[in-house]
């Protein structure tokens, strides 16, 4: 088996943070899912950053703003080409996947302004009364509940396409979904819940043919089998810094140019408008009419910082590496009695995701916790999947770069040691 | 590892864990209430059987981790046949000692006292207190009132379930009377 990714004790000083023992147990940080560490690269960026060249962004004539507004925009540039997007795509700054996904989902519910603004009439929203929204079984509830907000709001139907047994979803079940009704597709690239990865690129096609606009999840997709945007039939994708060894607090929606345009920007003010009347106001194009208020300049360039970060170990090499950590996983926890994890057969995921007879994930995670190791237990913001598929919340192991094969192993003997306990 | 040498779970504790007490539902409870904690679905119903001033008998069910069904079941325990201002102050004693108001040997708790390593691992505090928070809310009222009990904690979520099979309905998730 091959340890650390790349080499051992490189990769552990480039992460300060998991130098260090909890409960006089080296730390094990299995909780990538919830969030990933920093490299000293990105930290080192950001600090550059405030040391050299904070200031506000755009509009400024002095020389620290022309800084900041470069970098800026040059994390913008870096990051759309991080995701694979093309000369058809824009990618606008959130504060992460949620409000991405609020962005698009409310933003498709109300008028838009037509690009330009001033006086003309705004353009009818993309869902109305009587519109079909589907999104799926698999979703975290931020790619849910923005979903029945929006559908409640316009008078529009929201349907679930639901995953079978075992947690997958299928394009047959999908077809049966579909109809000229359904104005909007949403999905995630990988159930943070139970590390399911669906085929999202056929069920995204099938969504593009029936005419709806597609929306694609990447949060637990970003840091590993990053999707590649101008391959997919995918208008607007989401993600998040923090689940990519970057900041918290930042994070995107890229899309194509003309589907970013159709969305109502949700927060008005400054930085998004090119003139203002006392009783008017005309709007910029996006992505900038989507970044109302100062934006967190500091995270776009640790972001930045984290894309490179990736691209310098090797997306390939990062994604072989977690998948046999979760591999691994399965295999260890699997042979445990009573123990099911989800989506066993899943191959493209790195998150593990189980259930112990007669003992609860909260006890599990504390007995880990005691041994110096961090996973997630409850429902994960994912509750409709878990009642589907186990009634139950769970545990969650998730992997990451830094993390090691000698890891996974003292996870599994905790686990053991729990069952052992409590049982 | 062994329950011996983690404070947490203390052999007492795994042993209320694994043959919970006064585990089920009454036949015509007096009052009841059940207490839900969204965030790791953890669920307990309490029935209760209240003559004149002496709480005659309890049971409860539902599901939970270790701590929280643990200390359900030497709540039921501790509280059965008692007077209910009794059963009011050791909910009092106990809360105190969880929350790390009052040690645990000033605080006359009996049995309860094995839990109180509780105190020091403060994302499991709500699971000791959930069973309480539902006997103490079922002592309140016969079937509508306040939510004293809930403001106390805004992670818990306590249902009045007044009528016979509201408590029995407590391993049911999002079955909740509201």
């Amino acid at each position: 088996m091959g340890d650390r990714l790349p080499s051992g004790d490189a990769m552990t000083s480039a992460f300060p943070v998991l130098a260090q023992e909890v409960n006089g147990h080296a730390l094990a940080y299995l909780d990538n899912g919830a969030t990933t560490q920093m490299p000293v690269q990105v930290m080192d960026a950001m600090r550059r950053f405030d040391t050299h060249s904070r200031a506000n962004i755009h509009r400024g004539v002095h020389t620290l703003s022309q800084r900041a507004t470069d970098a800026y925009e040059a994390a913008r540039a870096r990051l759309l080409a991080y995701v694979g997007g093309s000369a058809d795509h824009e990618l606008a700054f959130t504060s992460g996947t949620t409000e991405s996904l609020n962005l698009v989902a409310q933003g498709l519910a109300l008028p838009a302004m037509p690009s330009g603004g001033g006086e003309g009439a705004l353009l009818s929203p993309w869902i109305r009364a009587g519109d079909e929204i589907i999104t799926t079984g698999l979703e975290h509830h931020a790619n849910l509940v923005p979903w029945q907000l929006a559908a409640r709001r316009s008078g529009a139907r929201l349907r679930v396409l639901q995953p079978d047994a075992e947690g997958r979803l299928s394009t047959q079940a999908l077809a049966e979904l579909l109809s000229p009704r359904t104005r909007v597709f949403a999905v995630t690239a990988c159930a943070n819940g139970s590390g399911e990865r669906p085929p999202y690129e056929e069920l995204l096609a099938m969504a593009k043919q029936a005419g709806a606009l597609t929306v694609l999840d990447a949060a637990q997709a970003v840091a590993h089998e990053v999707p590649v945007l101008s391959a997919l039939p995918c208008d607007f994708m989401a993600f998040s810094g923090h689940k990519m060894y970057g900041p918290m607090g930042i994070g995107a929606l890229v899309g194509r140019r003309e589907a970013l345009a159709r969305l109502a920007p949700l927060r008005m003010g400054g930085d998004m408008v090119e003139w203002v009347s006392e009783t008017d106001a005309g709007f910029a194009p996006v992505p900038q009419c989507l970044e109302g208020g100062t934006p967190n300049v500091c995270g776009a360039v640790g972001l930045a910082a984290a894309a490179d970060f990736i691209d310098g170990v090797g997306r390939e090499a990062i994604s072989a590496h977690v998948e046999a950590l979760r591999e691994h996983a399965v295999a260890g926890l699997s042979a445990l009695p009573g123990v099911r994890v989800l989506s066993p057969e899943n191959r493209r995921t790195a998150i593990a995701s189980f259930i112990a007879e007669d003992v609860h994930p909260h006890d599990i995670g504390t007995v880990l916790d005691e041994r110096g190791v961090a996973v997630r237990t409850g429902w994960h913001c994912a509750q409709p999947l878990l009642e589907r598929l186990c009634q139950s919340p769970t545990t969650r192991a998730s992997f990451a770069l830094y993390n090691t094969h000698a890891e996974v192993e003292r996870l599994v003997q905790g686990v053991a040691a729990a069952l052992d306990m409590l049982r | 590892m062994s329950g011996a040498d983690f404070d947490l779970y203390q052999q007492l504790v795994l042993e209320h864990k694994r043959s919970p007490r006064c585990f089920g539902t009454l036949p015509s409870p007096t009052h009841q209430a059940r207490g839900r904690n969204p965030s790791c679905g953890d669920d307990i119903g309490v029935q209760l059987q209240v003559e004149g001033d002496v709480l005659k008998d309890i049971r409860f069910e539902g599901r939970g981790c270790a701590i929280c069904i643990a200390s359900a079941s030497m709540m039921s325990e501790a509280v059965r046949g008692q007077k209910v201002d009794d059963a009011k102050a050791l909910q009092q004693r106990f809360r105190a000692v969880i929350t790390g108001e009052l040690e645990p040997e000033e605080a006359n708790l009996g049995k309860l006292v094995s839990l109180g390593a509780v105190r020091r691992y403060p994302s499991r505090i709500k699971c000791a207190l959930l069973g309480w928070h539902a006997l103490m809310h079922a002592l309140q009222g016969e079937g509508s009132g306040s939510s004293a009990a809930a403001e106390e904690d805004p992670d818990i979520v306590v249902d009045h379930a007044a009528g016979s099979g509201g408590a029995a309905a407590a391993a049911t998730p999002d079955g909740a009377p509201r």
